[in-house]
């Protein structure tokens, strides 16, 4: 179908076609991957000095200060979301805020604004997950069929 | 202080990687966001579950626990860990073991948002 429109093209048809795929303005792959790359690392570090921070004031070990960091950046994300700065932050920055655990919060508590006028039943408790539980669910799947294998298999 | 200086370069690197690969994913695919979020998520669980993702939050630290990826693996830890205590029903028991923090400051949270804020736009 595609190809036979092609070809009924005639010449000037054609020459506008070429003209305007050369000016259409091009994604920006690169400077998109960059940006990522960028926030993402950064968002890293600020995990990680919250789990150093809970670490070293609360005197537990490594994996159990990453709990409370997690927490904390999961505060943010829905602070910052409930701000309204979280979309202009992701707007710049891409994956690099919506891979992490901000971008979990940010899409639970985006939902829950957004579905607030429904009445806090309907909308909030209920929709709170319409973006965030499809991560829940394939997750939890994923686990249960790891976790029988280990059972049946490995203990 | 025993501050692991070191750590925070390998958190730059790994979360800016993670990071790296869902943007990617969201360009040249025409995957949604709601698609790579739980990709990663079940990565990380596969991962997890062999035993690859704790050597990587090891070396990495919060580089590889923000990340989604590692809710899939700590899903999977709280079940393999609580099935080889109490069997196939631990798989069951064990699976938010781990992963209570995150969903239970996740709705708090939100819940608190939505009281307090109004959408805006």
């Amino acid at each position: 179908m595609v190809n036979k429109k092609k070809k009924s093209l005639n010449q000037r048809q054609k020459k506008y076609q070429k003209m305007a795929k050369k000016e259409e303005p091009k994604p920006a792959y690169l400077s998109n991957a960059l940006r990522a790359f960028f926030f993402g690392g950064l968002v890293a570090i600020i995990g990680q000095i919250f789990t150093d921070f809970y670490r070293l004031t609360f005197d537990m070990d490594t994996q159990e200060a990453g709990n409370p960091a997690v927490a904390t950046m999961i505060f943010l994300g829905a602070m910052l979301t409930g701000l309204g700065v979280f979309d202009k932050i992701a707007r710049f920055a891409g994956a690099g805020v919506t891979v992490p655990v901000t971008g979990f919060a940010n899409s639970v508590a985006s939902a829950a604004l957004e579905y607030k006028k429904e009445g806090f039943v309907f909308g909030v408790g209920s929709k709170m997950f319409t973006l965030a539980g499809s991560v829940i669910t394939f997750g939890v799947v994923t686990a249960f069929i790891i976790g029988l294998i280990y059972a049946i298999f490995i203990f | 202080m025993d501050v692991d200086w070191q750590i925070y370069i390998f958190a730059f690197l790994v979360g800016g990687a993670f990071a790296l690969v869902g943007q990617l994913f969201l360009d040249f695919s025409r995957l949604s966001p709601g698609h790579i979020l739980s990709g990663l998520t079940v990565l990380g669980g596969i991962l997890g579950g062999l035993g690859l993702y704790e050597k990587l939050i090891d070396f990495a630290g919060a580089g590889a626990t923000m990340p989604i990826s590692s809710f899939g693996n700590a899903l999977v830890q709280g079940a393999i860990s609580e099935a080889e205590r109490s069997g196939i029903i631990g798989v069951l028991t064990g699976m938010f073991e781990l992963t209570s923090t995150g969903i239970t400051s996740a709705i708090i949270f939100a819940f608190m948002v939505a009281v307090f804020f109004n959408p805006r736009g």
